[in-house]
C-alpha cells in the first residue's frame, strides 16, 4: 500500500490527510489478476467471473473466483448491481412514503421490513400501537419469516441440485402470499404496516385462512425434511461445508441463522424484545458445528417456531376486541371515516396526507429479528417531515462478508451452496 | 440368425433409427410430464392435445434459432464436436437385438442391425468415444464454464466407464459370450430346479452387478445426481454453455438417445430384453416387453432427477474409486468362483 505523505500536513489518528489509501487496489476489489500475470508468476489458477448473470447467485451478485482446478483459492464478492439508493430516497420522502421503499429492500420478507421501519418511526414519535395491532404485526411478521425461509430452502436446495424442492416451497409460500393478499391487497410489496397500527379492518375470514395454513404446513415441512435431512447426498454436500467458528461468527458481525448456526444464542426477539414477543412461548434453535447443515436445521426449526408463535398470537387475537389504531396520537393518520362526513375532519385528513407529520427532533435505532438476521433502522429527525438521515442495517449485507472466509479452500460447487446458506437477497444487500 | 440381403438390413436400420429419434423426442415429453406430476404441476399442455406436439414444436424452435459462434471459438472443432456426441449415441443402438429372426411378408427378417460377437464391448467403446464430443466442444467454446464442464466430464466418464465395464464381466463369465444376442438367448432358457422353473434373467443371478451398472450408467449419461458436467446451478450450462440452436440440440439429442440406448442395453443385459410371456409366439409382444422394460429404466432416470441433490466433484470420484470399483471387483471374483465350482473345476 503506497501512502503518499505530504510534509505540510500533520498526521491524524485516522491516517494522513490526502493519502490515497486504496490507490493500488482495483476498483472491484482485491482480486484482479489477469491470466497473463498468472502465467508470469507460474500460477496455474483460473479466474472465474461468476455473475452478475448466473443462475445461482440469487440475483445480481458477482463473485470473482480464483480456482486451482475445482478448488477455490480466493473469492471476492462484488455487490452493488441492484443499488437503488434506498437510503437517500428515504431522506427525500415523507415518513409515510418511505414504507413502500422498505418493501423493496428485502422483497421476499416485505412485512418484516415494514415492521422494522414502522417500529423505528413509532419509537421516534413515542407512539405505541394498540395491543391487538401488535399481535397482528407479530402474526404477519412470523408468516413473512416462514415465507422468506421457504424461498431460502427452495433456492438453497435447487443450488445443490434438489430440483423439486423449489417447487414444493413455492407451493406453500403461495398460501402465505394469499394470506397477505387478503390482509392488505398485495402479495410481494405489501406496504402493510402503518404508524400507530392498522387503519384498515381485518378481513373476517383471515383467521380461518391462517389456521388452515398452520394445519397444512407441518406435514409439508415433514416432507421436506424426509427429502433432505436424512438424504446422504444432501448431508455430504452440507455437513462440514462452510464451517464458521463461534469466534469468527461474532467477529464478522453475523446475525440470524448464520450466527445461531455457530451456537451463539442471540435473537433480537429474546435479547431485546419488541412488540409483544416477551409474551410468547418459543425457542431459539442453535447449531452445534456451524456448518451449512446446522444452518439448514436452524432455519427449519425457526419455521416450526414461527408457526408456534402465530398459533399463540391467533388465540389472543380471537379473544381480544380492542381497536387496531392508536388514533389519539398526532402522528397517526386521522380516521378515514370522519373525513367523508365533516369538513374539519376532511381538512385534517387532507393536510395529514399531503404534508405528513413532523416527528420530534432526535435519533432512533430500532432493531428487529428479520428472517435473515438483525434488521436495524436508524433514523435521525431534524423535526421536519422527512428523515434527516435514514440508514438501514440489512442483515444479509453484513452476513455476506463471511463468504470469502467460508469459500477459502472449498470446491467450486460449494460456493453456490455457501451463497445459499448465507441467505442473501440482493435487493437487501445493495439497497 | 438367417442371412438376409443388405437392403433389408438397411430398411431395418432405417426404421430403428427413426423410431429412436421419435422416441427421443417423446422421451423429453415423458420426462417433462413425469417431472410435472412429481412436482405438483401440469407440464406441457398447450401444444396439441395434452401437449403431445410439444417435442415437435421444440424441434422447430431449435431449428429456427440463430446459430451463434463465439468469436474466440475454435470454429472447426466447435462445428464438429456436437456431431460426435450425436453419431456415437446413434451408432451404439446397432447391436441391440429387438428380437430374433421373424417372418414378415413371407421373408426372413432379422430384428437387429448386426450381431457383433463383441456387441457389449462395442457399446462401451462407442459410449466412451462419445465423451470426445463433450471435451472437444467444451474446449473449443473458449469459455471457462465450458472448460470446467468438459474436464469434469472427462474425469467422470473415465472413472465410470471402468465400473460399467467391470459390472458386466460377471455376465460375460456366465454367458461365455460378448454378443448381446447370445446374452439375450441365454436369459430365455428357464432355470430348472426340479419342478420349479425360474426365469434366468441376470438381475436375479447378478443383483450386485445390476445395481453397479445402474449407478454407473446414470453417471455415464451425465444425468442427475451425476450431472456435474452440465450442472446448471454451478457451471451455468457446463460444456454446452456457448452452444445454441441446432448445435445445442445435437448435444441434447445425444444425451437423450444415450439414455434410451443405456436403458435398452440394461433391459437386454439384466431384464431379459424381449423375453416375457408370449414373446416366443409373437415377436410384436417381445418388442412391447422390451419397450416396457426400457420405460421402467427411463422412469427411474426421471425419478432420480426430481428427487436427489447433486454430488460434488470429489465425492463423485470418491464413490467411483472407493466404493463402486471394489464392489465390482468383488462381484467378478464371486461370480468366477461360483462358475468354477459349478463346472466342477474346484473341490
Amino acid at each position: 500500500m503506497a501512502i503518499t505523505t505530504d510534509p505540510t500536513t500533520t498526521d491524524t489518528p485516522f491516517g494522513t490527510p490526502g493519502a490515497i489509501v486504496r490507490e493500488d487496489m482495483p476498483e472491484t476489489g482485491t482480486l484482479e489478476i489477469t491470466d497473463e500475470q498468472a502465467l508470469d508468476t507460474g500460477e496455474r489458477l483460473i479466474t472465474l467471473n461468476m455473475g452478475p448473470q448466473h443462475p445461482s447467485t440469487h440475483g445480481v451478485m458477482r463473485v470473482i473466483l480464483k480456482l486451482d482446478g475445482e478448488m477455490v483459492t480466493d473469492c471476492d464478492p462484488v455487490i452493488g448491481y441492484l443499488h437503488r439508493g434506498t437510503e437517500k430516497l428515504g431522506e427525500a420522502h415523507r415518513y409515510v412514503q418511505v414504507t413502500p421503499w422498505t418493501d423493496r429492500t428485502d422483497y421476499v420478507a416485505a412485512p418484516l421490513n415494514n415492521l422494522g421501519y414502522i417500529l423505528a418511526v413509532e419509537k421516534l414519535c413515542g407512539v405505541e400501537a394498540p395491543e391487538r395491532a401488535q399481535y397482528w404485526r407479530v402474526i404477519m411478521g412470523e408468516l413473512s419469516r416462514v415465507a422468506s425461509h421457504l424461498i431460502w430452502l427452495g433456492t438453497h436446495a435447487l443450488d445443490i441440485g434438489a430440483l423439486s424442492m423449489s417447487l414444493y416451497c413455492f407451493r406453500e409460500r403461495e398460501i402465505i402470499l394469499d394470506i397477505f393478499e387478503a390482509f392488505c391487497g398485495a402479495r410481494l410489496t405489501t406496504n402493510m404496516m402503518e404508524v400507530g397500527g392498522f387503519s384498515r379492518p381485518i378481513p373476517e375470514n383471515l383467521v380461518p385462512q391462517i389456521r388452515n395454513f398452520l394445519r397444512i404446513f407441518p406435514d409439508r415441512q415433514r416432507e421436506y425434511a424426509d427429502l433432505l435431512s436424512s438424504n446422504p447426498i444432501w448431508m455430504a454436500r452440507t455437513k462440514g461445508v462452510g464451517v464458521i467458528s463461534p469466534e469468527a461468527a461474532v467477529s464478522y458481525g453475523l446475525t440470524g441463522a448464520c450466527l445461531r448456526g455457530s451456537g451463539i444464542n442471540y435473537d433480537v426477539r429474546k435479547a431485546s424484545p419488541y412488540l409483544v414477543y416477551d409474551r410468547f412461548d418459543f425457542e431459539v434453535p442453535l447449531g452445534q458445528y456451524g456448518d451449512t447443515f446446522d444452518r439448514y436445521l436452524v432455519r427449519m426449526e425457526e419455521m416450526r417456531q414461527a408457526c408456534r408463535i402465530v398459533e399463540q398470537a391467533l388465540d389472543y387475537v380471537e379473544s381480544m376486541d380492542s381497536p387496531l389504531m392508536a388514533y389519539e396520537s398526532n402522528y397517526v393518520i386521522p380516521p378515514h371515516k370522519g373525513a367523508m362526513t365533516t369538513a374539519e375532519d376532511m381538512q385534517r385528513h387532507f393536510i395529514w396526507v399531503i404534508k405528513g407529520f413532523n416527528p420530534p427532533v432526535g435519533e432512533v435505532y430500532q432493531a428487529i429479528e428479520q428472517s435473515k438476521g438483525e434488521l436495524g433502522y436508524y433514523i435521525v429527525s431534524d423535526g421536519g417531515p422527512m428523515p434527516y438521515r435514514f440508514r438501514i442495517r440489512t442483515p444479509d449485507f453484513v452476513n455476506l462478508a463471511v463468504l470469502p472466509h467460508m469459500a477459502h479452500g472449498a470446491m467450486l460447487a460449494d460456493v453456490v451452496a455457501l451463497i445459499g446458506t448465507i441467505d442473501i437477497v440482493l435487493g437487501s444487500v445493495d439497497r | 440368425m438367417a442371412e438376409q440381403p443388405i437392403w433389408l438390413t438397411f430398411i431395418v436400420a432405417f426404421i430403428i433409427m427413426n423410431v429412436l429419434l421419435v422416441g427421443m423426442a417423446y422421451m423429453t415429453y415423458f420426462e417433462r410430464k413425469v417431472m410435472a406430476a412429481m412436482q405438483d404441476r401440469m407440464g406441457p399442455t398447450r401444444t396439441g392435445p395434452k401437449g403431445l406436439l410439444q417435442p415437435i414444436a421444440d424441434g422447430i424452435k431449435l431449428l429456427g434459432k440463430e446459430d451463434l459462434i463465439p468469436a474466440a471459438a475454435d470454429k472447426v472443432v466447435f462445428f464438429f464436436a456436437p456431431l460426435i456426441v450425436f453419431v456415437t449415441a446413434l451408432v451404439s443402438v446397432a447391436v441391440i437385438p429387438f428380437g430374433g429372426t421373424v417372418q414378415i411378408f413371407g421373408r426372413d427378417v432379422n430384428l437387429f442391425v448386426t450381431d457383433l460377437n463383441v456387441g457389449a464391448l462395442f457399446i462401451l467403446a462407442i459410449g466412451s468415444a462419445g465423451v470426445y464430443g463433450i471435451i472437444l466442444g467444451a474446449w473449443a467454446s473458449a469459455n471457462r464454464y465450458s472448460l470446467l464442464g468438459g474436464l469434469r466430464s472427462a474425469a467422470q466418464v473415465v472413472s465410470y466407464e471402468i465400473i460399467l465395464g467391470l459390472s458386466l464381466v460377471g455376465i460375460f463369465l456366465i454367458t461365455g459370450s460378448l454378443s448381446l444376442r447370445d446374452i439375450l438367448l441365454a436369459q430365455q432358457q428357464p432355470l430348472e430346479f426340479g419342478p420349479l422353473s425360474l426365469s434366468n434373467w441376470y438381475i436375479l443371478s447378478q443383483p450386485l452387478a445390476f445395481v453397479l451398472f445402474l449407478i454407473a450408467a446414470v453417471a455415464e449419461t451425465n444425468r442427475a445426481p451425476f450431472d456435474l458436467p452440465e450442472a446448471e446451478t454451478e457451471l451455468v450450462s457446463g460444456f454446452h454453455t456457448e452452444y445454441s440452436a441446432f448445435r445445442f440440440s445435437f448435444y441434447f439429442l445425444g444425451e437423450y438417445i444415450n439414455m434410451i440406448v443405456v436403458s435398452l442395453f440394461a433391459s437386454t443385459l439384466f431384464l431379459g430384453g424381449t423375453s416375457g410371456p408370449g414373446s416366443e409366439a409373437y415377436w410384436g409382444l417381445g418388442l412391447l416387453w422390451l419397450l416396457l422394460k426400457t420405460v421402467i429404466f427411463l422412469f427411474f432416470y426421471v425419478w432420480l432427477r426430481t428427487t436427489l441433490p447433486r454430488f460434488r466433484f470429489d465425492q463423485l470420484m470418491g464413490i467411483a474409486w472407493k466404493v463402486l470399483l471394489p464392489l465390482a471387483l468383488l462381484n467378478i471374483v464371486i461370480t468366477a468362483f461360483i462358475r468354477l465350482v459349478s463346472n466342477g473345476q474346484v473341490f
